[in-house]
């Protein structure tokens, strides 16, 4: 390994589109893809799409478009496990840093696969980050996206495993003739059937119950009351006329919530 | 006057009858005054019915036979729930409780109501251990717990899946217990996932219905359903099941002899402070949303960005063009989901309530004490919204320059 040029793998899949079912580029792939192509000049990164499944699928098309030289598919079958195809690749290969989606489009997404790869190869992993903030003296400050719109800020040594999310920058658009040009390299390793997928069965999405609204009265009168009871309470306290007062009740509210961020420190979440 | 009190009898005989017309006025009444004088209650006894009318109740099914003072206690007192004991547990089933400001949450009372529900399935004597990291706020002794392990110290605090991992994979060890649940969301589904790979077991994700031996599993799309068998590690979604509700739990703290976890690998560094303008609204906690009412804009915006805001328009405010189209808040803008939402001079057009329906706290700031706002906000304040703003703008300035001279 080079000290100067940072290696960054990033695991591509086919996505589906959520509406239309058509496939596409997995939203969340691309986006790791589109962390990992805009990190500065300065770190000469050396970025790689790895897919591992069938190399004809069309849509893997559209990571070439982005702007990558080439793609490598370990071909499989859909029935294959890809941790046994991905693993020994990566650990000859030793990229620095590994990037892939939170979870796949298709299949089962569990979103496991980079759990299993950071175990296999004994890195660290953080989950859903949003951003590469820094790497330098081997070391990387990324960013993690968490609920609401926050972010945390976590520090790993390299290499370590990063699962994006689709909180993360949007991907550029796919260039259509970098895409029929670009190189599709095909291997085949040995390949493992997953055992585990062929117990399961597989059905399309049935909608889930709603939740009854669960009445816990005793009495008839408690029951009449939860039934007619509005949702909302009455209206809240009014304050007229007097704006010191409104501010001070409003500005009451906000810190009692927690959301005035300079009277609060930093909240945990 | 001797001071012995001696007793009426025809007060006695009055207080006897029920159908007397002075029955009401004369029991239950202090009758004697502080000398011992006899006093009378010269106002008829009014009772208030259910639904707020005045009533004459000359039966007094009240005060003589204690029915209604009876019924009144018993809707004010909860009836103490039984408690459901777990004597000698043979077997385990752990769940991880998920917190948030030191409650549990919601899914986690799910995922609880779960546990319970297999424990109780169970021939041997079965006990869900809740696995938790922190303190809690509430009692939670409804959530359906049997037995707390409760874990404190900094290598927990804060963000330390790793750490959680090692914890779990101890009690894994020590306990052997059948299964984990976990809620498939935020720290606990990476959790859970972490746990799974630790321990070798595959774990069950987006796991919605468990059966005798198979669970219905949503994949990651949400297109497709997984039925598949039973894991030791299961992540839950919300409302897989029905929450406790029957019993209180025993909660009995149990302690392990646990290694601490050795040097982290992810080195957390807090939260970090978000340009609120650039938090999508949808997501957005804390919303200064801007109507027709607002006149003074470059106030507004300073007002957003000290409170440290998300802006959010009505309809009127966008259209008239302060306000760009992405910031509309309501039926044909963004539904939102703010905590708390400050609605300045936005008169409640059904179209904007129906966006902020899901928000906690609203607080209006409008000059009609009559609008539609006003009735759905917790907190109203009446005035131009100039000067409230200029005031609370003030008000927010002191404060923090006191708490930095406090701080110094
Ligand atoms: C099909 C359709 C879809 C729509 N979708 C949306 C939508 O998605 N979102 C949306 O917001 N609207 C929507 N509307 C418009 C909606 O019906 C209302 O017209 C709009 O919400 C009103 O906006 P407003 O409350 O800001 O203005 P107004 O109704 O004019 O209210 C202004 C309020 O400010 C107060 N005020 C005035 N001056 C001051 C002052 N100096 N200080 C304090 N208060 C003052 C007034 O008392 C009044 O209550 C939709 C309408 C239609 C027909």
């Amino acid at each position: 390994m080079l000290p100067d040029a940072l290696n960054i793998a990033v695991l591509v899949s086919q996505g589906r589109h959520p509406v239309s079912g058509r496939a596409r580029r997995a939203h969340q792939d691309a986006c790791a893809l589109e962390l990992a192509l805009c990190l500065p000049q300065a770190l000469a990164t050396n970025v790689r799409a790895i897919h591992a499944g069938d190399p004809g699928q069309e849509a893997l098309r559209d990571y070439l478009g982005m702007g990558i030289d080439g793609l490598t598919v370990l071909s499989q079958t859909a029935e294959d496990d890809a941790l046994a195809v991905l693993h020994p690749y990566l650990a000859e290969q030793r990229p620095d840093v590994l990037l892939t989606g939170v979870r796949a489009e298709c299949g089962e997404g569990s979103g496991l696969l980079p759990y299993l790869l950071a175990d296999r190869l004994d890195w660290p992993l953080v989950t859903g980050i949003a951003a590469i903030e820094r790497i330098e003296n081997g070391a990387a400050s990324l960013l993690q996206a968490l609920p609401r719109g926050q972010r945390r800020r976590v520090r790993v040594s390299l290499p370590f495993v990063a699962s994006v999310e689709s909180a993360a920058a949007e991907p550029r658009q796919v260039a259509f003739a970098r895409a029929r040009r670009g190189r599709i390299t095909g291997l085949t390793p040995a390949t493992e059937i997953d055992q585990a997928r062929t117990e399961w069965t597989l059905s399309a999405a049935r909608p889930r119950p709603k939740r009854l609204k669960v009445t816990t009265a005793r009495t008839a009168a408690d029951r009449l009351r939860q039934a007619t009871a509005k949702a909302q309470g009455s209206t809240g306290q009014i304050i007229r006329d007097d704006p010191q007062a409104a501010a001070k009740a409003i500005y009451e509210l906000l810190v009692e919530e927690g959301v005035l961020r300079n009277t609060q420190g930093t909240g945990r979440v | 006057m001797s001071d012995l009190n001696r007793r009426d009898p025809r007060l006695a005989w009055i207080l006897r009858n029920r159908l007397h017309p002075r029955h009401g006025e004369l029991s239950g009444q202090p009758t004697r005054g502080p000398t011992g004088l006899l006093r009378k209650n010269p106002r008829p006894q009014w009772q208030y019915g259910p639904s707020g009318v005045r009533r004459l109740d000359r039966l007094q099914r009240g005060a003589a036979a204690g029915v209604s003072r009876l019924s009144v206690n018993k809707r004010h007192e909860q009836p103490a729930l039984p408690v459901h004991r777990v004597g000698e547990p043979q077997a385990y089933i752990a769940v991880w409780l998920q917190t948030s400001g030191g409650r549990l949450t919601p899914h986690c009372k799910d995922v609880l109501g779960q546990a319970q529900q297999l424990a109780v399935a169970r021939e041997e004597p079965t006990a869900v251990l809740g696995v938790l990291c922190g303190e809690l706020k509430d009692p939670v002794d409804g959530a359906g717990i049997d037995r707390l392990l409760q874990v404190n110290g900094e290598a927990y605090d804060g963000y330390q899946p790793e750490a959680w991992t090692t914890l779990c994979t101890q009690v894994d060890a020590a306990l052997q217990p059948l299964c984990w649940l976990l809620p498939d969301s935020g720290t606990s589904a990476e959790l859970g996932r972490r746990l799974g790979v630790n321990l070798g077991e595959r774990p069950a994700t987006g796991v919605w219905k468990i059966d005798a031996d198979t669970v219905l599993a949503r994949n990651g799309a949400g297109n497709l359903d997984i039925s598949r068998p039973r894991s030791r590690v299961m992540l839950l979604l919300e409302e897989c099941a029905l929450p406790c509700g029957e019993f209180r739990y025993e909660v009995r703290p149990m302690t392990l002899t646990l290694t601490a976890p050795t040097g982290t690998r992810l080195e957390d560094l807090g939260p970090v402070a978000v340009d609120p303008a650039e938090i999508p609204l949808a997501e957005a906690e804390f919303i200064l949303a801007a109507g027709n009412g607002v006149r003074d804009w470059p106030q507004f915006h300073r007002a957003a960005s000290v409170l440290g805001a998300s802006e959010g328009a009505s309809r009127v405010a966008v259209d008239d063009g302060f306000m760009p189209r992405n910031r509309q808040v309501g039926a044909t803008g963004t539904w939102v989901s703010a905590r708390v939402y400050i609605a300045v001079g936005i008169s409640g057009a059904v179209q904007h309530l129906q966006g902020i329906s899901k928000c906690e706290q609203v607080i209006a700031i409008n000059r009609d004490a009559d609008c539609d706002m006003v009735k759905r906000a917790n907190l109203t304040a009446i005035g131009d919204s100039g000067d409230i703003l200029a005031a609370l703008l003030q008000l927010v300035a002191t404060r923090a320059t006191r708490e930095v001279s406090d701080a110094a």
